[in-house]
Order: structure tokens, then sequence, then C-alpha cells
């Protein structure tokens, strides 16, 4: 049973060999692990470092809060409200069917909206917030809060939204804020780095063109989460900014007084400072309220506001491309005296038509005006001797006038990206856009503001307050910043002898103020208030031979064949400071709709004046 | 029977058996074991939880069984080499017949008091079989057509039950176990260079028989990030523990990689990683050197035992405990692909402690009674 001693030596010879060469293998493959780990644990470890924070950590956004808007004074035009949600969170919630019939019952939820919160349910992980309701009155929530015992799992939340205490009075300057959507996120920059799901941005008016200084920042919460993307515990809470709130230089009681006028019509009120530029108010009806749409507005809602004849949705203060009517006659006077063509005693034969190549072309007074004068025609705006003065003109010296008095250009710039140019035409233009030739007749129907030309509203309040503050220069704006140099040609002369913008000042005041003045009516006689301005009415539909038979009164034609009342004035007389232009769509006659709310505004700016200087007075006191 | 046997047991008694013992050993697998313990722990979270308790309890049985088993005279274990094998070989085939079925593969046997893995048994008792097959055997019969043919049918009858149960893993250990032993016995080299080529050879048609999710496992190890958060996930998380662990760890109880839950298998076949990530490069050293020292000792046994079978024994115990070493941390670190492996006394698993802790034992007695020959 013994194995022989030589065998057995050579028996251990190979198991000792080889137990030396398995012994130098196994301390090369541990050499191997260890420089494996030493790779991975000291050379690489700040790439793994990285990588297991960015495993661990999630960074949860918050909506920003928005900035707000003021009006000159500091009142609150555009803020935040604390809106009360109803938040749930299913993982936290023992039985969800319970609860959430249970918040039927008590919200009174209808079958759709309750059914789109089911829906919701399933779309998100259990863990994370379901929005029951984003906007609960106070009697909802209050309610929530008393059944809170058997709501387990139910997060009653106050969150900060959107408010626009004064609704409809500045819906189309400051537009409206709303859900972010796609092309919202796509477009702009600043609302991708800020996007969170909830995100409210402006959509149109200043709260989407300042949407970069009022968005403000994200609170940042970050998380450590676990392989599951749960919470586990709150690392860091970075506090986000609040959005620049800015300024407006718009006055809340003009507005509101605006809004008032223009009830149930349509049109534009714009009221300017006539040495700053500042916009005192800017209004165009009809409105519709912008809280509306703050979370989301309702189908009914929106095929009101899209469906009304008026058109809400458009801002005619901006948007409107309007014939100026008679409003553009100053202009046309200043071009004639500025040129030489007339001087202050020329004088036109009104008949009540002229003929010219067998086109006959009518004053508005059939009777005819007479002998005019420059001063005459102005105040009762004849039409014959603005056909006379623009044909000795023509048309190229005029537009030339015309647009260095603001007409043919956005106002704004591109601050308001919906702003239009209006139309200031010349041959060349005509030329290029028509490709035919200017017709003098053309010309003649230009000097009273009817034909090719068009403007805006807040062209026509722009080209008023430079010929009120005497023909300077001025850049209308709608936000204060104290920060912001005025561009260099501020308060550059437009004019080339002063008189003549004195000429026209003059007119404009003969009338208002004068018998027989076309807006005679709505003068003020107390020369704190008086005021100087300019009736027009544009023609919708060209007028036909059968129409001036007729000769109907306003309210027997149709609505929308009715002519736009405007009216562009200025005061106070003796020391200019404000400057307005109104306009009401198919408002029928300039004299008798628009004129006499330059009344009622003037009234209420001229009193607010004082009001107003001691504000912009103040930061040299408090220096 | 024992004319060989220098010290007569009757004055070799308990006192002479203590002075015998392998402290070095002893030693370093308590700290083994205190070191899972507290890996443990931290794998519940920092408290003691269901896992910690457990394994505390396996380890403290399996140690005291450890050691009445190093006074089990060595030719006793020689005695029972054939029959154990025959024994687990039944289990097997009760595995595959009435085994308990988790996770998709039927490994376990019901024992009431503890789910009994044979297979990880077998990783011992196949050491213990082959090494009685070629301790009388002379040398030039080693490389007989008849004893080649009858120890791969040893290994593969095992190996064959084993992968049925689906574990591929565990049979490829079995085989490993196995095969150091054929080595270890003198089998001709050329053989095992053969082997491997023929292996290199035919593995695209191997791969062509795996499993789909055993493909996947293959596939995902040579390029982990073609899907990180499926099939390559384990992987990449696993490296990121480690790694981010950098040289002295995130500190004990603060890896966030494992307590956030990034890691799977935690408890198991990544407890490495989890190690690593909190004691850093430093501990992982320090790991890595206790494992060496224990396959130090288990070696320096070997060479001390009189006994050829003692030899034989302690040096393919030796291999396998560091082939079985050597692949889980290299699946943990990313250079091999995912097999069920675990790490011998760290993992949590009772059937691959006790599978261990028997093997240990075996060489505590080959220690104790060095001197002991076998006929």
């Amino acid at each position: 049973m013994i194995s022989s001693s030589s065998e057995n030596v050579t028996k251990l010879n190979s198991i000792n060999r080889r137990m030396f060469i398995t012994g130098s293998l196994k301390f090369f493959v541990m050499i191997g692990l260890v420089s494996r780990l030493f790779f991975l644990q000291v050379k690489e470890n700040k790439k793994y470092l990285t990588l297991s924070d960015k495993n661990r950590i999630r960074e949860w956004k918050l909506p920003p809060v928005r900035g707000e808007f003021h009006d000159y004074f500091g009142n609150v035009i555009a803020g935040n409200y604390e809106a009360y949600q109803l938040h749930v969170i299913p993982e936290e919630v023992e039985d969800f069917r319970y609860v959430v019939y249970r918040l039927k019952d008590l919200l009174n939820l209808s079958d759709k909206e309750f059914k789109k919160v089911l829906k919701k349910k399933n779309e998100i992980k259990p863990w994370e917030t379901l929005i029951i309701s984003d906007n609960l009155n106070w009697s909802n929530f209050s309610k929530i809060n008393n059944h809170l015992y058997d709501l387990n799992g139910v997060k009653p939340v106050i969150s900060i939204s959107r408010n626009y205490p004064f609704k409809d009075n500045f819906t189309h300057v400051l537009g409206y804020v709303s859900q972010a959507n796609e092309s919202d996120i796509e477009n702009t920059e600043i609302i991708k780095k800020n996007f969170v799901p909830g995100l409210k941005v402006g959509k149109v008016g200043l709260e989407k063109s300042l949407e970069e200084k009022l968005i403000g920042s994200n609170d940042i919460e970050r998380y450590e989460v676990n392989a599951y993307g749960r919470r586990i515990s709150q690392l860091e809470f970075q506090k986000g900014e609040k959005g620049k709130t800015l300024r407006l230089t718009l006055d809340t009681e003009v507005q509101k007084l605006a809004n008032e006028l223009l009830k149930d019509k349509a049109g534009s009120i714009c009221v300017m400072d006539i040495y700053t530029g500042s916009i005192i108010a800017m209004h165009s009806s009809p409105s519709f309220d912008p809280n509306l749409f703050v979370f989301g507005i309702s189908q009914d809602d929106w095929q009101i506001i899209r469906n009304n004849p008026m058109k809400p949705l458009v801002n005619k203060t901006l948007q409107g491309n309007y014939s100026p009517g008679s409003t553009i006659k100053p202009i046309v006077a200043l071009s004639a005296l500025e040129n030489g063509i007339i001087g202050t005693n020329f004088t036109v034969n009104c008949t009540g038509k002229t003929e010219m190549y067998g086109q006959t072309y009518h004053c508005w007074k059939k009777k005819g005006h007479g002998f005019v004068s420059l001063r005459n025609a102005m105040k009762q705006s004849c039409d014959t001797y603005f056909y006379e003065i623009a044909r000795k003109l023509g048309v190229d010296k005029l537009s030339e006038t015309a647009k260095k008095f603001g007409l043919g250009k956005e106002v704004f710039g591109d601050l308001f990206n919906i702003e239009k140019r209006g139309l200031v035409p010349n041959t060349q233009w005509k030329k290029n856009a028509l490709g035919k030739g200017w017709l003098l007749g053309e010309t003649m129907i230009t000097g009273i503001g009817q034909g090719y030309i068009q403007t805006t509203p807040i062209q026509l309040c722009l080209m008023t307050a430079q010929i009120a503050n005497g023909g300077f220069k001025i850049y209308p704006h709608i936000i204060v910043d104290e920060n912001k140099e005025s561009p260099e040609d501020k308060y550059t002369k437009l004019f080339k002898d002063a008189k003549n913008i004195r000429i026209v000042q003059d007119a404009m005041f003969g009338s208002t103020n004068e018998v027989m003045g076309t807006s005679y009516r709505s003068r003020i006689n107390d020369p704190k208030y008086q005021f100087a301005g300019k009736t027009g009415t544009a023609q919708v539909k060209k007028i036909t031979e059968r129409d001036r038979e007729l000769d109907l009164k306003t309210f027997e034609i149709p609505y929308e064949e009715r002519d736009h009342a405007l009216y562009i004035a200025f005061g106070p007389y003796k020391h200019p400071r404000y400057a307005l232009s109104i306009i009401v769509e198919h408002g029928g006659n300039g004299s008798t709709t628009a004129a006499p709310m330059a009344k009622k505004l003037f009234k209420l700016i001229i009193d607010r004046h004082e009001l107003r200087d001691s504000i912009s007075s103040k930061k040299y006191m408090d220096i | 029977m024992y004319q060989h046997t220098r010290i007569n047991s009757s004055n070799f008694n308990i006192f002479q058996k203590f002075k015998n013992f392998d402290y070095i050993l002893l030693a370093c697998i308590l700290l083994l074991g205190f070191i899972s313990l507290a890996t443990m722990y931290s794998t519940d979270g920092g408290k003691i939880l269901f896992h910690t308790k457990s394994h505390f309890i396996k380890l403290v049985v399996f140690t005291i069984m450890m050691l009445i088993f190093s006074f089990i005279n060595i030719k006793y274990w020689f005695f029972i080499g054939y029959f154990s094998y025959i024994v687990v070989i039944g289990l097997l085939i009760w595995t595959y017949l009435f085994g308990v079925t988790s996770s998709g593969s039927q490994r376990w046997i019901d024992l009431y008091f503890i789910n009994l893995q044979p297979s990880e048994l077998m990783k011992i008792f196949i050491i213990l079989c082959l090494a009685k097959y070629f301790h009388r055997m002379r040398l030039e019969n080693v490389n007989s057509v008849y004893t080649i043919l009858t120890s791969l049918i040893i290994i593969l009858l095992p190996m064959g039950l084993v992968i049925v149960q689906p574990d591929l893993g565990t049979s490829l250990l079995i085989a490993i176990s196995g095969i150091a032993v054929l080595w270890f016995a003198g089998i001709n080299h050329k053989y095992f260079i053969y082997t491997m080529l023929g292996f290199v050879i035919s593995l695209p048609f191997i791969i062509a028989f795996l499993k789909p999710y055993q493909k996947l496992r293959v596939l995902t190890f040579l390029n982990p990030d073609r899907d990180p958060l499926g099939a390559g996930y384990q992987i990449i998380q696993s490296k990121i523990a480690v790694g981010s662990g950098g040289i002295f760890g995130k500190g004990f109880l603060k890896g966030t990689q494992s307590y956030l839950e990034f890691l799977p298998e935690k408890h198991t076949d990544f407890i490495f990683t989890l190690f690593s990530e909190e004691f850093g490069f430093v501990g992982s050293f320090i790991l890595l050197l206790i494992y060496t020292i224990i396959i130090y000792r288990i070696v320096a046994i070997g060479a001390s035992s009189r006994s050829y079978f003692g030899k034989i024994f302690c040096y393919s115990f030796g291999a396998a405990i560091f082939v079985y070493i050597t692949i889980n941390m290299s699946m943990v670190l990313g250079l091999l692909p995912i097999v069920g492996s675990p790490l011998p006394i760290m993992s949590y698993g009772g059937s691959s402690m006790l599978a261990t802790m028997i093997g240990f034992g075996i060489v505590m007695s080959a220690r104790v009674h060095n001197q002991q020959s076998i006929a």
C-alpha cells in the first residue's frame, strides 16, 4: 500500500513545481487587480465622482416670480397675487379614489374637469405633484382646509400668480401672460433657460417684449435622490431673483377715463407729454380682461373675444392703419408754409367743389366756404383750400414734412413687434409699390388725408405733440428708465422757421376756440384747460353722387360704412404740455364724436399735472 | 494504518491540536468576517436589519463549525472524499427535481431552516473527491486516457446539473475547482494548452448556444454604454461607485451609490463595490491583502502537509479561492462580464459561506494533522 519513495519524490516535485507556477500567476493577477483599482479610484476618481454626483443630485426648478408693472404713480397695474392651489402627491394618498371623489364633491368639479385630473394622474410618476386645481377661490380653499382631516395627502398650497387689478384698462399696453407653449420655449432663449412646467410667459404687449427683464430666475432646490428618482433629502435651496419691476409713464386715472369714454365703441385714445415723450395714456377699445388668460382662457370666453366684430384683440393705437382725414391738415399747411408755397394771406375761393381734369373734388360743406385764408381754412376745415395748396405743394414735399413729424414709421421702434408703420405716399413709393405714375388728383386727396396715406393713432399723437412743443423732435416712451440716455437728436428742430409752427398752432386754436371752428362746441374757456385741436372725419368708402344727394345722418348708415371720427389736440394752449389723438371707428363725425372726449380728457390730464410734476421732480429733492 | 504517524494518537491530544493551529489564517478569517459584517451593516443602511443579523448568525455558526472540522483528522476527510461527492450529486439531482425556484432559476433546496444551494457545496467537494482520486495514483498513470476521462466525467457531471438550473457562473467555478486539481495532480500541461485553444476556437459556437440574457451580458461587457439603463447598468453603476470612492473612500455608511440604491445586488455579488466605495483604494488594498494572506497561508499549509492528499487539496482550494476572488472583483471592476459569483465570506449567502468554511476547516485540519500521512 505504500508507494515507493522515488515515485513519491517525483510526484512531490511535480506538484511543487506547479504550485510555484500557480503562485507566480496569482501574484501577477493580484498586481493586475490592484492596478485596476488604482486606475479607477485614484486616476479616474474625478470622473467617477462627478458621475456619482450626477447620479444622486437632482435639481428641481420652481417658477420664478415675475416682475411687476407699476404706473407712473407707483400703483401696481400688473402684479402678483397668491393663488390658492390644491396639490396631491398620489403616492402619499392611502386611498386615491376616495380622496379624489371627496374632492370632486367638495369643489363641485364638473365631469370634464374630473376626467382631466384622472388623466393627468396617470401621466405622472406617483411621487410627482398632481395639481388638482390651480386657482381656487377663497371659499373652496377654506372648505378644503376644514376637511383636511379626511383628505390624507392633499396639500392646499399658496402659489404666486399674475394679476391685473385694473382688468381691461391696460390690456393692450401690457398684454397678458399665459402658459408657455412650445414655440415660446424654442424661440426665446430666456424662457428656455427658466422653463418649468406651469411657467407663465408674456404672450403679447409689453409682457412679451420685456420678457427678459420680467421673467426673473428660478428658485432651485437640489435634492439627493435614489436610483428611482425619489427625493431623499434636500441639499440646497437657491433663491431665485424676482423679475425686474418696471414703472411705466402711464397714468391709471387717465387710462381709466379713456376706457370709459370708448366704452362700447371701437377706437383708440392716446395722450403724450409733448416735451418728454412720456405716454400718459394709450388705450384701444374694445378691450378685454387679461386675467382670463392667466390660467388658460375657457373656450366660451375665447369665442366671445374672437368673434367680436369690433376686434378687441387688435391694438388699434399701434396696429390700426387709418386715413388721417382732416387731422393731416396742420402738416399740409405747415409744409406749404415751410416750402414757401403760400403765405398767411393766401386765400382760396371755396364754392363747395372744384374741378380738375374732369374730376370733381368736393368740400365737406356743399354750399362752400367762400373766400378762405389759411387760418379760416384750418378752423373750418375747408377741403377746397387744402386741395389747392396740396396741388401747389406736390406730394413729395408734403411727404417729406409728414415723415419729419413722425408719420410713416414705427413710433416705438421695436418695442412692440405688432406696431404698424402706416404709409406716407410719394411719387417714388407709388412707382415702386404699384408700378404706376403718380396722379395729381391723388396729391389733392392726400391733402385732406384720404387716398393712400395711412397713419396709426400713436403717430398722429406724436405729430401733434411735435407741433405743440414748437416743432422739436421727441422720442415717445412708455417705460420710466432713469438710466437711459436720451437720443442725441432729441429736441432737434423739425422746422425752418418757428413762425410757421406758431401759425399752425394758432389755426388749431381757432378751430377749437372760435365761433365757426369745427370743435367749437367742445372748447373749454378757462385758460388753465384751454386746448387747441383739429377734427378729422375719415371716409371708409368712396362717397358716391347718390350718397351726396341722400345726405344721410350718421345713424342711418350701416355701421361698417360710417366714417371714422378723429381728433387731435394739445393743451393747455398758453403753455402746452400734453397732446392727444382720438379715433373712434365708424364714429361718424370728428367734431361730434371725438372732440367732446378731448374736453373731458384735458380736464383730467391738466388737473393731474401738478401731481405728476411733483413726482418727476421728486428725484431731485432726494439728492 | 498508523505505522507512519509520528505522533501517537494517544499523546496527540486537544492541547497539541490547538498548538498546531494556524492562528494567522484564523485571525485573517475572523478579520474578514468582521469586515463583512460591517459591510453588511452598511448595506442595511446603517441599521441592524435582516441581512446583518442573518449574516452574523451564519458567520458565528459556520466559524464554530470550521473549528470543529479542523479537529477532525485529515484521514477522515480523505475517507469521505467520494462519498461526499456522491451525496452532493444526489442533492443536485434533488434540486433539479424538487428545488425551489427563485428569480428564474431552480438552485435551492428548502431545508425549512435554511435554503441550501448544493452547487456551492460542489465547489469544495469536487476538490475533495478529485484529490482523493489522484492521491494514490502513480504519476505515469495520471496522463492515461482512462484517468483523464474519469476525472472529466467527475467534473462534467455536476457542471451539467448546475447548468440546467440554469447557473452558468457557478458551473464554471465548479469546473475551475476541478481543473485546479487536475493541474496540481500533474496532468500534462499540453492538455491544458490544447483545451484552452479549443475553447477559444469554439467560443463563437458557444456564444451561439448561450441564452439571450447570457449573450446580452457578454455584449454588455464588451461595451457597457450600449444600453446604460438596461443591461449595462450594473457595470456602469459599479464602476461609478468604485471610482468615486477615491483613495480613502467616502467613509463608513456614507457610500451614496449603494445607499441610494444605484447598486444592484449589493448584498451579494457586488458587496465589494460597496466596500470599495466606502473605504476607497486603501481599504480595498487592505482587503486584497487579507485575501492574499489567506491564500498564502492555505498554500503554505499545503506545502507543510505530509500527505499528498493534504497538499493537493490545499493547493487546489487555494487556487479555487483565488479564482473566485479574482472573478468576482474583475466583474465588479468591469474587467469581466457579469457572472454570478460571490466573494468568499464577504458576500451574503449561506451556502457559499458554508462551502468556504468547510474548505477552511479541511485546510485547518490538514494543518493540525500535518504529520498525518494517509495510506
